[in-house]
C-alpha cells in the first residue's frame, strides 16, 4: 500500500508516524503495568537499562568513520579523567571535527 | 486515598531545574534538529509538514529515516516498519523506568511519556541506578529538548542553507556522546560490566545478521539477560 505524497496525504503519513512512535513510547510501561517486580525483574530492567546505551554506541563506533570513532574515544577518555558530560561532548565535537578536518 | 496509592512527588521547582540542566545539551539539538529540517526540505516537504513531523514525532533518527524514503509515493508498511524498528528502543526505556512510573497516576504516567526521549531517559535511569529518583527530567529536560527540536527543525527549513554539512562540525555524534558519558558515568559493578560485554556483542551480531535497527533491543536484552541471572545483592 502506498500514499501519494499529496498535502493531504503527508498529513496522514506524519500523524500513522507519530502514533507507531507513540506506541514506542507506551509500549514498554503498558507491558510492565502486567508484571509483578520481583528483584529479578528488576535487576534484569536495570542491567537492561545500562546496556541500551552500549547497545547504541558499539555499532556507531563500528560502523562509523575514522571521526565518529575519535568522538567517542574523545569523550570517553575526557569523561574518565573529569567525570563531567559537557565537557566531554564537546570533546568529542572537536575531535570529530578536526579529524574530518584533516583527512 | 490515590496520595498512598500513587506516592510519587513532583517538584515543580525540580522541573524548572532540569528544564535548564539540559539546556546545553538542547542547543545542540537545535543543530541537529537544523540539518532535519535541510533534508527534509530537499525532499520536498513544506516547513509546515516538516516542523509537524518533529513536534509530532519527537524521534529524530526515525524521521531522518522516514524522510529518506520520501518520493512521490511513499510505501506505507516498510515506512511503519522503519520507524517502528528505530523507535523501539523507547519500548525498553520506558519499561526501564516502570519502578518509578508505577508511583504515579496513569494519566500523568502517559503524559510523561509523551516527552521521553534518548538524553532526559539516560538521565533519569543513570540516577536511578544510584539511588535517585528523578521523573522530573522526563518533564523539564524533555521539554527543552523538544523545543529545541521543533525550533532547530524551523531553522534548518528557513535556512537550512547556513548549516550544509553538520558532519563536518561534529554533530552527528552528538547523541554518541552523550549517551557515551552517560553510560560512563554510572556505576559499574563488575555485573554492569559483563552486560556491556554481552550488549555490546549482541547489538553487533544483530547489526551484522538480523534485519537493519533491530541491534538496539537485541543488544539491551542480551545484556538484560545477564541481570536476570546474576542479580547484584548490593544494588541499591
Amino acid at each position: 500500500m502506498t500514499i501519494e505524497t499529496t498535502s493531504a496525504g503527508v498529513l496522514a503519513l506524519i500523524a500513522i508516524m507519530a502514533l507507531v512512535t507513540l506506541v514506542t513510547r507506551f509500549g514498554g510501561v503498558f507491558v510492565m503495568s502486567f508484571v509483578r517486580i520481583n528483584p529479578r525483574v528488576e535487576s534484569f530492567i536495570n542491567t537492561m537499562a545500562s546496556s541500551v546505551l552500549i547497545a547504541i554506541i558499539v555499532p556507531m563506533a563500528v560502523a562509523g568513520d575514522l571521526g565518529a570513532l575519535a568522538a567517542l574515544a574523545a569523550t570517553g577518555m575526557t569523561m574518565l579523567v573529569l567525570k563531567k558530560p559537557l565537557p566531554a561532548i564537546a570533546m568529542g565535537l572537536v575531535a570529530a571535527a578536526l579529524v574530518r578536518y584533516v583527512i | 486515598m490515590s496520595a498512598n496509592l500513587y506516592p510519587y512527588q513532583f517538584e515543580s521547582r525540580k522541573v524548572r531545574a532540569e528544564f535548564f540542566r539540559l539546556l546545553p545539551i538542547s542547543l545542540f539539538v537545535v543543530a541537529f534538529g537544523t540539518a532535519f529540517g535541510l533534508a527534509a526540505s530537499q525532499e520536498g516537504l513544506s516547513p509546515f509538514q516538516s516542523i509537524l513531523m518533529s513536534a509530532a514525532m519527537f524521534a529524530g533518527a526515525s524521521q531522518f529515516a522516514a524522510v529518506d524514503m520520501w518520493g512521490a509515493e511513499v510505501s506505507l508498511l516498510p515506512l511503519m516498519a522503519v520507524v517502528f524498528a528505530i523507535n523501539s528502543r523507547h519500548l525498553l526505556m520506558g519499561a526501564s523506568l516502570y519502578p518509578m512510573l508505577r508511583d504515579v497516576s496513569p494519566g500523568r504516567r502517559y503524559a510523561l511519556l509523551l516527552l521521553l526521549t534518548d538524553a532526559n531517559w539516560a538521565v533519569s535511569a543513570q540516577e536511578y541506578q544510584s539511588g535517585r529518583r528523578n521523573l522530573e527530567v522526563i518533564i523539564g529536560g524533555g521539554l527543552v529538548l523538544w523545543m529545541a527540536w521543533i525550533l532547530g527543525t524551523s531553522v534548518g527549513v528557513f535556512f537550512g542553507g547556513l548549516l550544509q554539512n553538520p558532519k563536518a562540525f561534529g554533530l552527528d555524534m552528538v547523541l554518541g556522546c552523550f549517551l557515551l558519558s552517560m553510560a560512563l558515568g554510572g556505576n559499574k559493578s563488575p555485573r554492569v560490566l559483563v552486560a556491556w560485554l554481552v550488549a555490546g556483542a549482541g547489538s553487533l551480531a544483530a547489526w551484522k545478521w538480523l534485519p537493519p535497527n533491530s541491534h538496539v533491543v537485541v543488544g539491551a536484552l542480551a545484556g538484560g539477560v545477564v541481570g536476570l541471572f546474576w542479580a547484584d545483592r548490593s544494588d541499591k
